[in-house]
């Protein structure tokens, strides 16, 4: 009897093992940009699914949260409930130009697709994303590169205001603070994309005093990819 | 090869001397001289190869691309301290220092113009598995440059080619102010190297170039300069 058990034990193994192998893995994220900052970073490992973002769809609202606040409670919660694991906030707080931050992950069985979210600053719901990417399992080294996304939940007015989720303007942290212009008019027209879209850029103008934007034009704008995720599957 | 034939040499020499005293001589002394023939020096291989660089960009030269092979490491990186020759490049396409720092190396010949192509020839000899980077200026910006980091050439055997697109990254050396007194390209024959160091300091992606008629005002750029990624498109071949 005995006997019995712990044969059907390493049957089960050995099946589970084959469908679903838990990873010891680290994720790094590099800030490629000339002049853009990351906030806190969520990279959750998550069953094929589960899902942070989808292009062509409406943000939930802890994407919202995310991308016009920077704050991954919500997403934190979503993960949680999801079963997923999760890297939270590597950088431990913003990610500034070309700078680097990683974490490792034991992840749990069934938890195969990496996704990495975090908002660009200066924007009023810019993202860099990482949508679903299948987590190879031959140990090695593997990069992405990432684009900037549109949340599509706020107008990009590209000036300074709230990170609240649905109050308009852009959250202006410390660093932020003093290279950013004031007393912009706004930059017209409303997003015409409700959804998850990559993003136009940002416009931005020459002025420190007044103009449209509040954005440096010569600073905070980007060209894509925006950031680079090497994943070690060990 | 060259070891039987030192062999074989070795012991003609020991057969000598006794040949010799069997000849009953009492002042022959035997002598046993090992003599070390060295093996002969292969002959070098060469190893080479064909970069051929596309300009993609609507209105940004590219100045004469620097080819060098090197071994492990990185002659630039996104988010590394850029070194002086990188900054030569990206500020004025100068690129004489920066083909110094490898094992082997060509430069292109002249600028390459929107919409048209260089293929320069390398030979490294005996190396298959060099790293290769290649680092060139978009003319008309401030520090903007393009290129590839250390990439292995032991994936090409005799005959390979591999073919990528490259996007534009920014030195970190010069702010982008765009203006007439720094681009060093046609659009405005400013300055080129300059080794004060006035922005990020850190190698990035480029942001692009925004123009005067986008909104910077001291700028001496129009749309007809403005880009997007990729701007060049290389193809390496492995030729011998």
């Amino acid at each position: 009897m005995k006997r019995i058990n712990i044969l059907s034990a390493a049957a089960m193994l050995a099946l589970s093992s084959q469908q679903s192998l838990a990873a010891d893995i680290s994720v790094e994220i590099q800030n490629l940009t000339h002049g853009l900052y990351f906030t806190p970073i969520a990279a959750v490992v998550h069953t094929p699914d589960a899902s942070l973002f989808e292009v062509g769809e409406a943000a939930s609202t802890e994407l919202q949260m995310m991308a016009e606040g920077g704050s991954i409670d919500g997403i934190t919660t979503l993960a949680t409930a999801a079963g997923a694991d999760m890297i939270a906030n590597p950088a431990g707080g913003l990610l500034a130009p070309t700078m680097s931050a990683s974490g490792d992950v034991m992840t749990t069985d069934g938890n195969l697709m990496l996704s990495v979210v975090a908002m660009i600053l200066p924007s009023n719901d810019g993202f860099v994303g990482l949508d679903n990417w299948e987590i190879p399992t031959e140990a090695g080294t593997y990069t992405v590169l990432l684009n900037a996304y549109d949340a599509g939940t706020e107008a990009n007015d590209e000036l300074r205001g709230s990170g609240e989720p649905g109050m308009p303007g852009m959250p202006v942290p410390p660093p932020l603070d003093p290279l950013l212009g004031t007393g912009g008019s706004g930059v017209a027209g409303a997003d015409t994309n409700a959804t998850v879209h990559i993003h136009r850029g940002n416009i931005g103008d020459d002025s420190m005093a007044d103009g449209t934007s509040d954005v440096n034009n010569a600073v905070h704008r980007w060209l894509n990819p925006v950031a680079k995720v090497t994943v070690t599957v060990r | 090869m060259p070891n039987l034939i030192k062999h074989y040499k070795k012991v003609l020499l020991l057969a000598l001397p006794l040949a010799l005293s069997a000849c009953d001589d009492d002042d022959t002394r035997e002598v046993i001289v090992e003599v070390e023939v060295p093996a002969p020096e292969p002959t070098p291989v060469d190893v080479s190869y064909e970069v051929t660089v596309v300009n993609l960009t609507n209105g940004q030269p590219v100045s004469p691309p620097a080819i060098v092979l090197h071994a492990d490491g990185n002659l630039w990186a996104v988010g590394q301290v850029p070194s002086v020759e990188l900054e030569r490049i990206a500020e004025e396409g100068s690129s004489e220092s920066f083909l110094t720092l490898g094992l082997a190396s060509a430069g292109g010949d002249g600028p390459i113009t929107p919409g048209d192509q260089q293929t320069i020839s390398v030979t490294i000899e005996d190396i298959t598995d060099a790293k290769l980077t290649i680092a060139a200026m978009l003319g008309n910006t401030n520090d903007a440059f393009t290129g590839i980091n250390a990439w292995d050439l032991s994936q090409l055997a005799v005959g390979d080619s591999w073919t990528t697109t490259r996007p534009a990254y920014d030195a970190g050396t010069e702010k982008n102010t765009e203006s007439a007194a720094t681009v060093p390209g046609p659009a405005a024959s400013g300055e080129g190297f300059n080794p004060t160091r006035d922005d990020s300091g850190f190698i990035s992606m480029h942001p692009g170039v925004v123009s005067f008629d986008d909104g910077l005002s001291t700028s001496a750029l129009t749309v007809e300069h403005k880009f997007d990624n990729p701007v060049i498109r290389i193809q390496i071949t492995r030729t011998e």
